[in-house]
């Protein structure tokens, strides 16, 4: 047998070939040609679903985003915009939907501060929108698991229909309608759950007027 | 269409396509495992790495090949994630700190992939690529291969050879894995995952806020993040984020990717020991526990005990509402019972019982279906022990497909079992007498204890989804818990090859009057129970200091 210590270095030599082929295999050629062939043939969906206005990019269609008021001083905390369909609580960032510090909240079950947070909600969006606390449907009392989830319920959506179409003053037949048309059913019709996705409703309600 | 029933329909269909690929899944990897044949291309691949295809290893060899990649492995990666400042798609951002950059390492080479950093702001595009989803391949065909060495020392006999791990790991990798991955990520850019080599994209949102889009190789990332039953997120939310779970149909088609070698396994168990039958008896076993716990998560969850989701009307904190209380639960069942550990709705905001479940799936030990490779071998380990209490029941030398179980192979399967749970309780022992490494837990009380016991739990059993108050970001905490990750893949392997070695030496004995028929329901309940009985025991006083406490109060 040969020296020990010399069998050792070789086989850990070995390893590291094996790695590298690999590592040029898995690690570079395979995402490579990924990215080539979703760039040529799904350009859209590979580079974030931007949904756009006027030209000019708005958001992502999978990402939701803040309609608040611009802020009226440093420290107050950003209002809810009236004008706009309100998205879900988020906690990713210091303010929501801070694309690059997605995450949830994390609280538990039974944390007094979420409970504190869930009552605060619930009576603040019931008196946002003029409806009864008890309505407030759980998603709009709620962060999501990514703090950028760009859907609402149905419930919440058309909740919030009486409230923007006076802000914006449009009939609120109208505006109704085009929840209505936004209303996305279970994929294959038993996937996941109705939703409304709050970028794309609110962009084509920016196209109403 | 209720939800009841869109649930019920949604897990049927995983059900269905998983029973679909079983067979023809399973009879492919035992081709693979037991040909003599080599590709062409695999034959270049050999001389490029030095490495003779055609010498089977000892055990002790394999295990050497195997813990000779995994150090060369956490070297590499460490090395990469400190130099990535110095090369090309870093972002912008600087190295990774080094206990960081250790506890990423070992946690994507023992296919944990638990995460101590946050995917958008610390790591660039070439590491995440080059360096962390190599290691979701390879780290997810080691546990296959190891897997196999088990399963040739019952099919074998009077050798003291179980495989060339090259050869194994070779072949898993090029021949499933990544053809595996190439279509079913273009599924998921259809979908609408992100697969591009962007920085973030500043834009101005319709309310007049900026906002950063991320960008990177998400979906080819993702593929193998499930398939591999490895879980690390390009993104903080991993696939919660809509880039990296755009719909409810990526939703399920992530779930079925990460139970699908792991469910077809039992296959190449059974055809490669030559009686498909004792494929079956353990696919039960695992589909059991995987069935039962899906369905109490998610009516756990439906219930929403727990004062702050009882005053918003439903368990939504935390969840998505594209995937909805169903959606989210059989993910969270199946990414606990596999070791994936992806999460896609933050379990520490679950109620007490479901969140405790998904604890008390990690802590079953990763067999039902368990991680790719590493769920087989550690269900097998658990059907010699019922075996052997089986054995001791009628008071006979007991035997599993011929191979008897004496004291030396007894040994090694009672180290193995005993080896995790040691680690887990030892671990969270020690973290709650330092005051300051507990008060890293977000919640108090007895949630507080959950964080820490399911950091533990989910390191050593290889999971890496975490109760995601904790703050693990410490020295202390990536140390820990990186040191954990290696023992809790290593240690049980070394076992496991060991077993593999003294079971293939044996000359098979024939089956007579007495021996235990290893394919009947009695066999399967006796299984299911020793699962129960085993980890019960071992867990239920952390488990009652923790959700237990909480969801009784």
């Amino acid at each position: 047998m040969a020296n020990p210590l010399a069998t050792l270095a070789k086989l850990h030599l070995t390893g590291l070939r094996v790695l590298l082929v690999f590592t040029v295999l898995c690690g570079i050629a395979y995402p490579l040609v990924i990215v080539g062939l979703s760039q040529a043939l799904l350009p859209g969906q590979a580079n974030g679903s931007l949904v756009r206005q006027n030209g000019q990019a708005v958001g992502s269609g999978l990402i939701g985003q803040n309609f608040t008021l611009p802020a009226s001083g440093p420290s107050a905390a950003p209002q809810p915009d009236p004008k706009w369909f309100q998205p879900r609580p988020s906690a990713a960032g210091s303010s929501g939907y801070d694309a690059s510090a997605s995450g949830g909240s994390n609280l538990g079950p039974n944390d007094p501060g979420l409970l504190k947070s869930v009552q605060q909600r619930r009576s603040a969006v019931a008196a946002f929108d003029g409806v009864d606390p008890a309505q407030v449907p759980p998603d709009a009392v709620t962060a999501s698991g990514s703090g950028l989830d760009p859907a609402i319920s149905p419930t919440y959506a058309y909740q919030q229909v009486d409230r923007v179409a006076k802000a914006r003053g449009l009939d609120p037949q109208r505006v109704h309608q085009l929840v209505a048309d936004h209303v996305e059913g279970r994929v294959l019709g038993f996937l996941g759950q109705q939703r409304v996705d709050v970028v794309t409703l609110n962009l084509a309600l920016a196209r109403l007027g | 269409m209720t939800p009841t029933l869109a649930g019920v329909l949604q897990a049927l269909a995983l059900v269905a396509a998983l029973a679909l690929s079983y067979r023809p899944l399973g009879d492919y990897l035992a081709h693979l495992l037991s040909s003599p044949k080599h590709l062409r291309i695999e034959r270049v691949g050999y001389r490029l790495m030095g490495v003779h295809p055609d010498h089977d290893q000892p055990w002790l060899g394999y295990l050497r090949s195997v813990l000779a990649f995994s150090a060369v492995s956490v070297l590499f990666l460490y090395a990469f994630q400190r130099l990535q400042s110095h090369l090309w798609l870093s972002l912008g951002f600087p190295a990774v700190p080094a206990p960081t950059a250790f506890n990423t390492a070992t946690s994507f080479v023992t296919n944990t992939n638990w995460q101590s950093y946050s995917g958008e702001t610390t790591m660039g595009h070439l590491v995440q690529m080059a360096g962390l989803a190599v290691q979701n391949f390879v780290s997810a065909a080691v546990g296959v291969a190891v897997a196999a060495t088990l399963i040739r020392g019952f099919a074998r006999s009077r050798t003291d050879r179980v495989g060339n791990f090259w050869v194994d790991l070779t072949r898993i990798t090029l021949r499933v894995l990544l053809p595996v991955s190439v279509v079913f990520a273009i599924v998921f850019v259809a979908s609408g995952m992100v697969e591009n080599l962007h920085a973030a994209q500043q834009i101005t949102g319709l309310a007049g806020q900026t906002q950063s889009i991320p960008g990177g190789p998400v979906a080819s990332q993702e593929v193998i993040k499930e398939l591999g039953t490895n879980g690390g997120g390009f993104y903080n939310a991993n696939s919660a984020h809509p880039f990296e779970n755009p719909t409810a149909f990526t939703n399920w088609l992530e779930i079925y990717l990460l139970l699908v070698i792991s469910f077809a396994l039992p296959r190449t168990f059974g055809r490669m020991v030559g009686d498909n039958r004792q494929g079956y008896a353990i696919v039960t076993v695992m589909a059991l526990y995987w069935v039962v716990s899906a369905i109490l998560m998610t009516i756990a969850e439906w219930r929403h005990e727990g004062s702050a989701l009882q005053a918003a009307g439903a368990a939504m904190e935390g969840k998505e509402v594209r995937f909805g209380i169903a959606g989210s639960t059989l993910f969270a069942a199946s990414t606990t019972l596999t070791s994936t550990g992806a999460v896609n709705s933050m379990h520490d905001s679950y109620t007490a019982l479901g969140g405790g479940l998904t604890m008390f799936d990690i802590m079953l030990g990763e067999i039902a279906p368990g991680g790719t490779g590493s769920g087989l071998y550690g269900m097998l380990v658990l059907a010699v022990i019922t075996v052997f209490v089986g054995g001791l029941m009628v008071g006979r030398t007991p035997e599993y497909l011929g191979k008897k179980l004496g004291g030396r192979e007894m040994k090694f399967a009672s180290l193995y079992i005993l080896t995790t749970p040691a680690i887990v309780l030892i671990g969270t022992g020690t973290a709650m007498t330092f005051k300051a490494e507990w008060s890293a837990a977000l919640n108090g009380g007895p949630h507080g204890f959950s964080e820490v016991l399911y950091a533990f739990a989910s390191a050593a059993n290889n999971n890496g989804s975490a109760f995601a108050g904790l703050t693990a970001t410490s020295t202390w905490w990536n140390t820990a818990l990186g040191l954990v990750m290696l023992f809790g893949r290593l240690l049980p392997m070394v076992f496991v090859l060991a077993l593999a070695g003294s079971l293939a030496g044996q000359q098979p004995v024939p089956a007579t009057a007495g021996t235990l028929p290893t394919h009947r329901p009695l066999f399967v309940g006796m299984l299911a129970g020793v699962v129960l009985i085993v980890v019960g025991l071992t867990y239920f006083p952390a488990l009652a200091l923790g959700p237990l406490a909480e969801g009784l109060k």
